[in-house]
Parts: structure tokens; C-alpha cells; sequence
């Protein structure tokens, strides 16, 4: 395996720099974010790199659990920060969260037991990595279902309180919403699996390679892979507008739009 | 549990009721009986039908035939105590994918044919919206009409249609009716009874 310098590196940080000049000459406003965003990147990796090569060394399940707890934090935080009109309240935070935890540890954790069956099943070397992709991967399921279905009711506002005053259930009355916002939800995960290897080599089965694996190896690790994260997207996101929609009105089937904050862009 | 007051009086009975920090306002209106409502813009007319439907948040109690709406389901209760807004809503592409059945005995009366439910909805002008809304409404056979001004946008000929129909309606039906209108004439016309609503509360009045 070729290791990278830090030179290597820094002509990598270049393209990020000289997109971010290109982008303050044409005032697209990306600069700041890509920035920070490219820093977070660098900061995060390194520190996880540590963080990782320190639990490698002791097997301990109460470090594996600590790990993913600030992992699912950091996950539920960014569902959080991604709404443009969120609940107000612990749900905003809770109900991404709570979606989360529900599918990507209950994933992890069979597919950890049963179909990579590592010993003991919360080794960090798969169970910290697979965790990874899939809250990764439910996250963005979730902050898009979520948007999506919050600024949809927002828009449509009267059409859902004209069906309520036809007599129809909270839950007929933003049953077609809600259909869209799953549909975004999945689409990400849809797409990738419809496209993988054809079009784009996924990521993780690119570094497998890369580090030196047979290609067959990586392909079905990855294969793995992409069936956990649209099962834990499917799961995660449907319980999420579960939870969301039904937050969305009160128990008399009123449209509570003063349950959500004001927009931010 | 609070033990209801049972009062035996029959049609809508709105007691005390609050909402949007307005009120508190009551008002009966009989089986059969149609009232009139008029106010200045802004003295929370739409928020009193809202509030009476079930769509918004309120205090006080409103009962149908002596039954206390909290006792139904909120969509069993607004298909009986309907609300008909002074903007309909569409949602689907055809008018008819909006009616339970194609088979709406409201349409000829109000001037559409049965070719109508395959209308577009994008292509309908704001006057054929009100009077299909109106049709959709009836569709549920509500008990009480509570109606926001509901010929704002129709020429004369539609108005005469319409008031005709709500009259019909009432008589085969025995439905109670709220109706907001501007018009002192059509008030008049279509009212049994006529109230103003103040800041204050509600008054009746005599046209």
C-alpha cells in the first residue's frame, strides 16, 4: 500500500483553496463554507483516526458504545441543523435522533451477530466503520425526508386544512406529502445502488481496493454494505415522518404549524 | 371528568367560545334556521367559523344537537359541522378525483353538467371553483353549513343559483347555516336572524 505524505495532502488542500478563490471572484457566497467545511473534514478525520487507533488496541464494549453515542449526537445534531424549519423543542433534536438510534444501531448490531459474525461482535474495526456508513447515510435519508415534508406542509397549508375540514384524518390529510418526502428520502440510496459500478465506484469499496484487497472481496463487502444502508434508510426515514407527522397536527387533527421555528437558509 | 350540562336544545350552540385571544362568543343557531353574520375586516369572522369547524385551537364549548364536539372524532365532526372558506382548495388535476362519488346530485342546480369532474382544475375560473366547492361540501351532508362568504366572486345570476341551492339544501336537510356575507341586501334575503360581530362579543341585530 502507497501511504500519503503530507505534501501529498497539501496539493489536495490547493484544489479546495483555488475552488474557494474561484468561488469568492464570483461572489457564489461558497468560500466561508467550503472552508470551514474542508477544516471540519481534516480536524474530524484526524481525530477519529486516533480515536480509532487507540480503541483498535483496547477491545473495550463500553468505549465501542461511548464512541457511538457521540457518533449518533453528532448525527442528530446535523438533521437538526439542516431543516429549514424544524420542530420546536427536544423534538427538532429528538426526532432525528431518536430515528437514528432505532435504525442504524439495530442494523449494526445484527448485522455485526450474524452476517459478519466478528468476535466478539462489538470489535471495533467493523462495528465502528459499519455504524459510520450508516448513520452517514440514514442522516441525509433523514434531513431530507424531514425537510422536505415540513416546508411541503408549510407550502400547502391550505390544501391540508381544506382536506381536514372535508373531514379528513390528520393522516389522509398529509398522506401525499408524506409519500414525497419518503420518495426524497430514499432516492440518494435508490440511485446509488442503481448506479454502482457503472457509473461510480463507492467509496468504501474503492479504499479496499486501494489498500490492497482482492476486488471480489471489497464488491461483496460492499454489496453488504449498500443492502444495510437502504434497509436502515427505509427504516429510519419512515419512522422519522412517522414521528414528524404526527407532531405535525395535534390529537383533534389540527395543523399545528406553530410547532415548527421560523425559516433558515 | 367535567359533568356536561345537558340542556336539550337541538341544532348549534356555541357557549363561551375563545380563540386567537378573541371572545368569548356564543351563539345558537336552530335546526333549519339560517343566520347572518357580518363584521368589519379583521373582526375575526374566518378565525370564528375556524375555531367552530375544529381547525384552530379555542376554549369554550360547541355542541350539535346537545352533543359536545369533543365526544366525536374531530373528522366525524367537521364533516357534520362543515366549513366552506372563502378560498376553496385543489389538490388533484381533475375536479372529480376531489368527490367521493361522480354521482353529485349539486352539480346541475349550480349550473355544471357531468362532463365537470373531468374538468381540469388548473383551467377553472375563481367563480366555478366557489360554486363546485360549495358542491363538494354538500357531498358529506353536513348537519351545520358554516359558510364565508360564499358568492364573493359570482355574477348575479350564479348569486341567485347559489342562494338557491343553500335554501334547498336547508329545507330537505334541516341543516343549520352560518353565513357571512357583506351584502346588508343578501343578508336580508337569505338571513332568519342576523348577527354583528364586535370586539366585544356577538349582538343580534334586525335588518
Amino acid at each position: 500500500m502507497i501511504t500519503l505524505s503530507a505534501v501529498d495532502l497539501a496539493l489536495a488542500a490547493g484544489l479546495v483553496l483555488a475552488m474557494a478563490a474561484l468561488s469568492w471572484r464570483m461572489q457564489l457566497g461558497l468560500s466561508g463554507q467550503l472552508l470551514i467545511a474542508g477544516t471540519r473534514t481534516v480536524v474530524q478525520l484526524l481525530l477519529i483516526g486516533l480515536v480509532l487507533k487507540t480503541l483498535f488496541a483496547n477491545v473495550d464494549l463500553l468505549w465501542v458504545a461511548g464512541i457511538s453515542l457521540i457518533m449518533l449526537l453528532a448525527a442528530g445534531r446535523e438533521v437538526m441543523a439542516r431543516q429549514q424549519r424544524r420542530f420546536i423543542g427536544g423534538w427538532g433534536f429528538g426526532m432525528g435522533t431518536g430515528a437514528m438510534f432505532v435504525s442504524s444501531f439495530a442494523i449494526t448490531v445484527l448485522a455485526l451477530t450474524t452476517m459478519v459474525a466478528t468476535d466478539p461482535w462489538y470489535d471495533p474495526q467493523y462495528a465502528i466503520p459499519l455504524l459510520g456508513m450508516l448513520l452517514g447515510n440514514t442522516m441525509s435519508g433523514i434531513s431530507l425526508a424531514l425537510d422536505r415534508l415540513t416546508t411541503t406542509a408549510w407550502q400547502q397549508r391550505a390544501i391540508i386544512e381544506q382536506r381536514l375540514m372535508l373531514g379528513a384524518t390528520r393522516l389522509e390529510a398529509i398522506a401525499e406529502i408524506r409519500r414525497e418526502a419518503m420518495r426524497s428520502g430514499m432516492m440518494p440510496i435508490i440511485n446509488a445502488m442503481a448506479v454502482a459500478g457503472l457509473v461510480s465506484l463507492p467509496g468504501m469499496m474503492t479504499g479496499q481496493i486501494l489498500a490492497g484487497s482482492p476486488p471480489l472481496e471489497a464488491v461483496k463487502y460492499q454489496i453488504l454494505i449498500m443492502f444495510l444502508i437502504s434497509a436502515g434508510t427505509g427504516f429510519g426515514v419512515t419512522t422519522a415522518l412517522w414521528l414528524a407527522s404526527k407532531r405535525l397536527f395535534d390529537d383533534r387533527h389540527r395543523l399545528r404549524l406553530d410547532k415548527l421555528t421560523g425559516p433558515r437558509y | 371528568m367535567v359533568e356536561l350540562e345537558r340542556s336539550g336544545i337541538s341544532g348549534l350552540n356555541v357557549i363561551n367560545l375563545r380563540t386567537h385571544e378573541r371572545g368569548p362568543y356564543s351563539l345558537r343557531i336552530a335546526p333549519g334556521e339560517c343566520v347572518s353574520l357580518r363584521g368589519d375586516s379583521g373582526s375575526g369572522k374566518s378565525l370564528l367559523l375556524r375555531a367552530i369547524a375544529g381547525l384552530d385551537p379555542h376554549d369554550g364549548q360547541i355542541l350539535l344537537d346537545d352533543m359536545p364536539s369533543t365526544q366525536l372524532t374531530a373528522p366525524q365532526w367537521r364533516k357534520q359541522v362543515a366549513l366552506l372558506p372563502a378560498e376553496s382548495q385543489w389538490w388533484q388535476d381533475e375536479v372529480g378525483a376531489h368527490f367521493s362519488t361522480v354521482k353529485c346530485p349539486w352539480l346541475e342546480p349550480l349550473g355544471f353538467r357531468m362532463e365537470t369532474m373531468h374538468w381540469q382544475v388548473s383551467r377553472l375560473s375563481s367563480g366555478e371553483k366557489q360554486r363546485l366547492a360549495l358542491a363538494r361540501v354538500l357531498m358529506n351532508t353536513p348537519r351545520v353549513l358554516l359558510l364565508d362568504e360564499p358568492t364573493a366572486s359570482l355574477d348575479a345570476d350564479n348569486v341567485t343559483a347559489v342562494e338557491r341551492l343553500i335554501e334547498k339544501y336547508r329545507c330537505e336537510t334541516d341543516a343549520a347555516i352560518l353565513w357571512v356575507s357583506h351584502d346588508t341586501q343578501q343578508a336580508a334575503r337569505i338571513g332568519n336572524r342576523h348577527l354583528q360581530l364586535t370586539t366585544e362579543g356577538i349582538r343580534e341585530y334586525t335588518a
